[in-house]
């Protein structure tokens, strides 16, 4: 067991090495300038000297090398600099929208669990009736229909049917629950959609795999009530592709998010991501895409964790 | 001599149906999925014929008119005719689609092949880079490509938005069909093929490549899917296709956000159909799937 997460922390260093790498190279061949997008967009007339005394006071000045030798110094101390576009520290910026972005992340992660689980299940074990096509029609319409395009529809329902749109700037949870969940409902069950769509699929062929094992047929055969055995050992074996799939697809939430946040203006990461995108700000998004690269790398190493504690044949590959 | 009657024997052959057929049979879902598509092809292909208006055509005296006998989807903010920029659209998310797809999987199966016939370091190497490229969110993979390669437009259309699009494709297609190819590896026509003295690349192309067809187009089907998603998304975002473009991605940003009180048809139509377009391809796939290979894990 020791040796399979050795194993796999060895394995997850270079890999996060190579994406430093990959951000860094990435981002340097984009064009546009930052100092000149910043300082010369009000047309107004900035001299030679000033537009490089911004690129030394950025430290865009140095060669190539010496700005890479900054970046991996800078992560390994996980000092990212700061904001080429404002001009604070970049872990300011990003831990203010943290919380939003995490927050709604986690409400679709919830949503995605209380609706997946059920559904899929009943979708196994009525296969083929009504109902297992019912919800598997709601599940592949989940994987369709962009979750950005949910979010405006949702919005326009609200507007037209309730006059009502949702409040337009982030209160905390523990200052105004109520204000905050009002907010937060709505993109998370836009972004949820798709993920409880994915959970639902994997929960429905999970189960159905499952029930074809021996030892459904023995607890069967031994009389125990079916219920039980639904209950006992096929939900029980079915759990952990499952939990896999939501872990994975956690990170997945992400990107579901940057479109999203763009609809209900919210100032999350995934918004803070497109703007700082479009602006050329290297270290915002150096720092923002090894966040959420290092954060998927993280979660596939927990669930492959989670996987070797759970299933034992597993640790000795 | 023998007269007697020689009868002749016949043998009742089973009836063979065509591929086609016996999976329509089959698989009525995927059937269905695949109706709609060729339907949005033919659109596509003969869109100006099919089109009541011009989809660029400016009408500033039917602004945000609402559907009817004119204007069967209703107008735009500019008086543009719905219905006709979603047929256009169709024809710019299929080309887009399908393109991205292509370039995406057959690249990842490839690089799969490749990997899995040379095994060890190279593999390794592969493999190590496809991780890399997997810890990226695809949107995020895809908006970096977008910025750093900018605009490259070859007759109207965005290479550099199907490469964009294809790249974060390519790390699973390879490991969808690495699986697939060292299974293949093992098989003994291949160490015939090698006994026989064929150079790799003999092997690998006419062995085994062909093998690893069902998987390559199962995730082919559901990568146009998912490409159509991502230009959407990208297209929203403004990093995609650009205006004066009929994209449907495009319609649902800009003046339709503005305008959706007053018209809510500017953001129905198209959403639904991305909506419809994605579905199909997935119903599609997910019947192709049933029907090659209902084992295969993906």
């Amino acid at each position: 067991m020791l040796r399979y997460i050795v194993n796999r922390l060895l394995l997850m260093i270079p890999t996060l090495i190579g994406v430093a790498i990959l951000v860094f190279i990435l981002l340097r061949m984009m064009p546009g300038d930052i100092v000149e997008l910043k300082l010369l967009a009000e047309g107004g007339g900035v001299d030679a000297a000033t537009l490089e005394a911004e690129r030394a006071r950025l430290g865009l000045d140095k060669s190539l090398w010496g700005q890479f030798v900054d970046w991996m110094t800078g992560l390994a101390t996980l000092d990212f600099g700061v904001s080429m576009w404002t001009g604070r520290p970049v872990i300011e910026e990003i831990s203010s929208r943290l919380e939003l972005s995490m927050q709604v992340a986690l409400m679709a992660t919830f949503l995605a669990i209380i609706i997946a689980i059920p559904l899929g299940t009943l979708s196994a074990l009525f296969k083929d009736t009504w109902i297992d096509h019912v919800i598997r029609v709601f599940a592949i319409a989940g994987l369709a229909v962009p979750s950005f395009w949910l979010g405006m529809v949702i919005i326009l329902l609200l507007l037209l049917n309730f006059n009502w749109i949702p409040p337009l700037t982030y209160t905390p949870i523990y200052e105004d629950p109520w204000r905050n969940l009002s907010q937060l409902i709505w993109p998370a069950m836009a972004v949820g959609y798709r993920y409880s769509a994915v959970a639902t699929r994997m929960m429905r062929s999970t189960i159905l795999e499952v029930l074809q094992e021996d030892y459904i047929r023995t607890a069967r055969a031994k009389g125990v009530l079916e219920r039980l055995v639904i209950a006992r050992h096929a939900l029980r074996n079915a759990m952990l592709p499952v939990i896999t799939v939501i872990g994975l697809e956690f990170a997945f939430l992400i990107g579901g998010l940057v479109v999203t946040e763009q609809v209900f203006n919210l100032n999350g990461l995934g918004k803070l991501f497109v703007e700082t995108v479009t602006r050329g700000d290297f270290t915002m998004v150096q720092a923002l895409v090894m966040l959420i690269a290092g954060f998927f790398i993280i979660i596939n190493f927990i669930v492959d964790l989670l996987y070797a504690v759970f299933d034992p044949r597993v640790r000795y590959r | 001599m023998n007269t007697a009657a020689t009868a002749t024997i016949t043998y009742a052959l089973p009836k063979r149906r065509h591929p086609v057929v016996q999976f329509m049979v089959q698989q009525p879902l995927g059937a269905g999925g695949l109706v709609v598509i060729i339907l949005m092809m033919i659109a596509s292909i003969f869109a100006r014929h099919v089109v009541p208006y011009d989809p660029l055509q400016l009408d500033y005296g039917a602004m945000l008119a609402g559907p009817s006998w004119e204007h069967w989807l209703g107008t735009d903010a500019f008086g543009r005719d719905i219905f006709s920029r979603i047929i256009y659209g169709a024809r710019t998310a299929l080309l887009v689609g399908f393109l991205a797809s292509f370039v995406g999987s057959t690249l990842g199966a490839v690089i799969g092949v490749i990997s899995a016939y040379f095994g060890g370091r190279i593999d390794m190497l592969l493999q190590r880079f496809m991780d890399i490229l997997l810890a990226f969110p695809i949107i995020v993979l895809a908006m970096a490509v977008v910025s750093v390669l900018g605009r490259f437009l070859v007759g109207g259309l965005d290479l550099n938005l199907v490469i964009a699009i294809a790249v974060p494709m390519v790390p699973k297609v390879a490991r969808v069909v690495r699986a697939s190819a060292l299974a293949v590896r093992e098989m003994p026509y291949i160490d015939a093929a090698r006994a026989a003295g064929y150079s790799d690349s003999r092997i690998m192309f006419r062995h085994i490549v062909p093998n690893v067809t069902a998987p390559y187009l199962i995730m082919f089907t559901a990568y146009v899917a998912q490409a159509i998603l991502l230009e959407a998304s990208l297209s929203f975002l403004g990093l995609g296709v650009t205006e004066p473009t009929a994209a449907w991605g495009l319609m649902l940003s800009g003046s339709s956000a503005e305008f959706y009180r007053e018209a809510p048809w500017m953001i129905i139509f198209p959403g639904l159909a991305i909506s419809l377009a994605v579905f199909a391809f997935n119903l599609f796939g997910d019947s192709l799937r049933d029907w090659l290979d209902p084992k295969i894990k993906l």
